[in-house]
């Protein structure tokens, strides 16, 4: 029988062989035949979580409530040091200096990264903004909810933090950050479902361990990452019940 | 436990008033009018006991409160109650919590030091296994014309 794996597609796109990697490594390690699926947005990805075809995912936290409360899924690991931060950014020549200064009918450009665009327009509330009162641009990346504010399509852009810093530096000169957010407990992890629960701790440990080797260290840099730490069933009730608090 | 407010702590001219609690319990509040602003992008984030005891805080919560960790982790969280904050506005709170339902309003935080700060704060029920085992708290940025609103109406609800 073989597994299904999936990333949240709002991994950065520079990672997507090392994503190919780490599954070839998981699977010789666990000795499990998994297939690493990649689905090109949140809706076909969420359908197939929806259809209960999936047994393991890289989950934005947004997706982790539903996988926790709905589908039985369990937090195994979460990049080390790493946190999904939120910024809020303007073309340069843009005379508003603080986000409370916006106005309604402000045009904001975004992606679809559900939980960056929860934290994106809760630093909009201090001026009033909200869903109801802004004109919204949904954008596929982020290099083109950047374009838009470059061409003056756009007031301001929600950015994922790590996906704003890695914008070229020609294209970041051209724009200003009003805000980042600060927040360090909401974060991307690896979780386990239903089918695969009964391996949860081997999974879990050998995660763990994947530093402690030099191939699963090549691997962990090909995801652009340092080191899994384990993250408890309690720590993700936490962030569910934040990204609950946040969402509303 | 709570203790009563010291004058060595606060910072700029204040006044003073006795404010009932809970349990007949009651404390010494020495406040002043300096507004500490909240800083954008940051959440203040805290976990209590469902009696309202502070069992985790955030950094945030640490530097906006102007409490140690120490002294908020065991503290009762009206530790924070201002005095312009009318009592219904928290009758308000723990009926909607205690019915397992997720509460949200704008509050006027008491300071260590006397001072205050604006929130918008949502408090949800931590449901484990279908018990109550605590409660968050999470606090964010206000608008400043929700807060306008909030001055006018709050002295009218006491």
């Amino acid at each position: 029988m073989s597994f299904m794996f999936t990333v949240s597609p709002d991994f950065t796109p520079d990672h997507l062989s090392g994503w190919y990697i780490f599954n070839t490594w998981i699977q010789r390690q666990t000795d499990t035949a998994i297939h690493l699926e990649m689905y090109n947005d949140f809706h076909s990805q969420r359908e197939a979580i929806d259809n209960d075809n999936i047994d393991l995912i890289y989950a934005n936290p947004f997706d982790a409530a539903m996988l926790v409360r709905e589908k039985g899924f369990q937090p195994l690991v979460k990049a080390g040091g790493e946190a999904d931060e939120a910024i809020i950014a303007v073309n340069l020549e843009n005379a508003v200096e603080d986000v409370a200064h916006l106005l309604e009918g402000t045009k904001v450009a975004f992606t679809e990264d559900p939980d960056v665009h929860l934290m994106g327009m809760i630093m909009l509330e201090p001026a009033d903004l909200d869903k109801s009162n802004v004109i919204e641009i949904p954008s596929d990346t982020y290099v083109l909810v950047a374009k838009h504010l470059l061409k003056g399509e756009a007031d301001v852009g929600i950015f994922l933090a790590e996906a704003y810093d890695d914008l070229s530096s020609m294209i970041k000169k051209q724009l200003r950050i009003l805000v980042r957010s600060q927040i360090s407990v909401i974060h991307h992890s690896l979780m386990i479902g239903p089918k695969l629960l009964d391996k949860k701790e081997q999974f879990q440990q050998i995660l763990v361990d994947m530093n402690a080797d030099e191939k699963g260290q090549g691997v962990l840099k090909s995801l652009g990452f340092e080191v899994w730490e384990k993250v408890e069933n309690d720590e993700m009730e936490f962030m569910i019940d934040l990204m609950d608090a946040l969402n509303t | 436990m709570i203790s009563d407010m010291k004058p060595e702590d606060i910072v700029g001219d204040y006044k003073e008033v006795t404010l009932d609690l809970y349990e007949s319990i009651s404390r010494k509040i020495l406040y002043t009018e300096i507004e500490t602003p909240y800083p954008d992008g940051k959440l203040i984030v805290s976990t209590t006991t469902p009696d309202g005891v502070i069992t985790h805080v955030n950094q945030s919560f640490i530097e906006m409160s102007g409490f140690t960790e120490e002294e908020l982790i065991g503290a009762p969280h009206s530790i924070l109650r201002h005095p312009d904050m009318p009592p219904v506005a928290f009758q308000g709170l723990w009926d909607t919590v205690n019915k397992g339902e997720k509460w949200q309003g704008f509050v006027k935080n008491l300071r260590k030091d006397g001072g205050f700060y604006w929130v918008k704060a949502t408090v949800i029920p931590n449901i484990r296994n279908g018990k109550l085992e605590a409660y968050t708290s999470v606090r964010r940025k206000p608008s400043r014309t929700k807060v306008e609103e909030c001055i006018k109406l709050y002295p009218t609800l006491f």
